[in-house]
């Protein structure tokens, strides 16, 4: 088994964008997540994959803000800190794409697109939403990551999984993210969508994101990912940059043993 | 979720319209408005009793239902913000005793200024509310459990200590206070529209409307409001301060019980100690007829407020057609059943998902 650890960015010799060294996460007695290396900088996506219960969510809590780490470090370009709050981390422009994507199904699409950071005019006491300006940026954005819509007013739960998927991905980019974390995007859509999900990470990636794609499955990792991270009931069990691993390697890696015969049958198919 | 891509890819001559979505035409979008059900409903009655009955559209007979409807009014919209923001507030009802109750026994018992005595019960109004709020937030009990307990503790306070201090279950002689007459004119006086003596109340109630729709569809604490109460996680996620906005919408409620108080206590001079027992289920009531969701993050002010126009005018219409009073309640019933299925209905036209 090969493990290689590089801590050195292939792209840049500035500080990474995000990085955590030897991180970990107790909660009480139960230890989710112990010594976990890793980094993402300017337009590199980090895949960070696992089995259930491998402590991915435990790893985007931290990144998120959502959860303080209780051991190891976290960097921002460089500078150690530790999150207070999701509000925290989004200052730092580090935003969070969770599994159900923090939209209210019932609220039109651009209300959800401008939530928690709506744009207003007038001053004191009477400021109020710009409506227009609203809808209008939203139709724009949503144009610019190539999803049209003909009524940004229907509630956002009308949408397709993919289609929701991508405004929340446009929503991080569009409120100066650096680094969008994306939990989990492909898990609950069929391949076409999930396709349309990837493009999207390319892009963001295009435009000089950093991108942390958590994912349990090596085919949508591999093709966009720059360096990935593998995680094993709540370690790190590798940690790669793409040459340095093939697809069958890192398949192998995260199921093991016996369930390896059964996948490589499986994909020996295709 | 579903994929209905190959639709058009069997169809590529199709003109570039995008085939994801059927148009939504004027009568679907219409019946997307959370409101569209109870104004039918209110034209309904409207038609019904003036036709059925002669008081009914006479100045006297409009003055009446429109008072009792703005009463209940102003309150329903203000439950009604709680509701979409995803909360109940069972003590809203007894709440207005207690305001009133306060500026009462302050007055009448303890020669207070009045203007004073009204800031002591708004002051405490605000801080039930904020109370029920944090207690519910703190926990993570049901708020219709927390205020159940907060109802019944107004109530029973209302009444122990009214009569504790004055003998009695009522207080009178409100008429006989220093500058009372003075703050009558904002709370209990009465103008003359379209030769209708109108009490002041329906200006509050309009005002309520303007406001909390204003609030709603057009600041960000309106969209924070649909936030907390259509997905509490999402709303924490993207940054949205979930314990204000549930703080002001319990305090909203307590202040809307507070000037409903005060409404009451300067019109007909008197508080009752069991005023407001039992209506904040009829809140409650106006506030989903009007549209909202028990579940939150959907609904109107003005359907709320429509929600009470119905409740006022079929209220006092059943006392003008000289029916059984009982009546009512089946009625109320009755059109919280309807309501609830129409709400069903509109959601699914409507097209909206989870």
């Amino acid at each position: 088994m090969s493990h290689t650890t590089s801590s050195a960015s292939p792209t840049s010799s500035a500080p990474p964008i995000l990085e955590v060294r030897d991180i970990g996460k107790s909660y009480g007695a139960i230890r989710a997540l112990h010594t976990v290396s890793a980094s993402v900088g300017v337009g590199e996506v980090l895949c960070v994959l696992g089995d259930n219960g491998a402590g991915k969510s435990t790893f985007i809590k931290i990144l998120a803000g959502a959860h303080a780490h209780t051991e190891g470090e976290l960097l921002s370009y460089g500078q150690s800190l530790t999150f207070t709050s999701p509000r925290h981390a989004l200052d730092l422009g580090i935003a969070t794409v969770y599994q159900d994507l923090a939209v209210v199904p019932l609220m039109p699409v651009w209300r959800n697109f401008f939530l928690g950071s709506e744009i207003t005019t007038g001053f004191g006491p009477f400021r109020f939403l710009d409506v227009k300006g609203m809808r209008d940026i939203t139709k724009a954005e949503l144009g610019k990551m190539g999803i049209d819509l003909r009524d940004v007013d229907q509630p956002i739960g009308t949408l397709s999984g993919g289609e929701r998927q991508s405004v929340a991905i446009a929503r991080a980019v569009y409120f100066g993210a650096k680094v969008v974390i994306l939990d989990e995007p492909t898990a609950a859509l069929g391949v076409k969508q999930s396709g349309v999900v990837l493009k999207y990470i390319a892009q963001a990636r295009d435009r000089g994101l950093g991108v942390v794609f958590i994912t349990h499955n090596p085919h949508h990792a591999y093709p966009v990912g720059d360096r990935f991270l593998l995680l094993k009931r709540g370690t790190s069990i590798g940690s790669f940059v793409k040459s340095e691993i093939s697809i069958e390697e890192m398949t192998g890696l995260m199921a093991g043993g016996a369930e390896l015969a059964s996948l490589a049958h499986e994909l020996q198919r295709r | 979720m579903t994929l209905t891509a190959p639709t058009a890819t069997a169809a590529p001559a199709a003109p570039p319209v995008d085939e994801r979505l059927t148009p939504a035409g004027p009568i679907v979008k219409l019946l997307r408005r959370p409101e569209i059900g109870a104004l039918v409903a209110a034209l309904a009655i409207f038609a019904f009793f003036s036709l059925t009955t002669e008081v009914f559209l006479s100045p006297a007979g409009v003055s009446t239902w429109l008072y009792s409807a703005s009463l209940f009014g102003i309150m329903a919209v203000a439950v009604a913000m709680l509701m979409i923001g995803g909360e109940f507030d069972l003590s809203a009802g007894a709440m207005t005793g207690t305001t009133g109750l306060i500026v009462g026994v302050m007055t009448t018992q303890w020669g207070l200024n009045v203007w004073i005595a009204m800031l002591i019960a708004l002051a405490v109004a605000l801080t039930v509310g904020a109370s029920n709020a944090i207690i519910v937030m703190k926990t993570g009990l049901p708020s219709f459990i927390v205020t159940l307990a907060t109802f019944f503790i107004l109530q029973g306070v209302n009444l122990a200590v009214t009569k504790l201090i004055t003998g009695s279950v009522v207080i009178q002689g409100m008429g006989t206070v220093p500058m009372f007459d003075q703050v009558k004119v904002f709370f209990g006086s009465s103008f003359t529209l379209f030769g209708m003596s109108l009490k002041i109340a329906v200006i509050w109630w309009i005002l309520a409307i303007i406001v909390a729709t204003w609030v709603l569809i057009r600041t960000r604490a309106g969209n924070w409001i649909f936030a907390v109460g259509g997905q509490l996680q999402s709303s924490r996620q993207v940054g949205i301060p979930v314990m204000k906005v549930k703080i002001g919408l319990f305090m909203t409620t307590a202040g809307a019980g507070w000037l409903v108080g005060m409404l009451m206590l300067f019109d007909v001079s008197t508080v009752q100690a069991t005023t407001g027992i039992g209506q904040e289920f009829i809140y409650i009531i106006c506030a989903v007829v009007g549209g909202c969701l028990l579940t939150g993050g959907y609904g109107s002010a003005i359907g709320a407020a429509l929600g009470a126009l119905i409740y006022g005018m079929t209220l006092q219409g059943i006392v003008f057609a000289q029916w059984d009073n009982n009546w009512l309640k089946a009625f109320l019933g009755g059109m919280l059943l309807l309501a609830v299925l129409v709400n069903l209905y509109v959601r699914k036209r409507a097209g909206v998902r989870s």
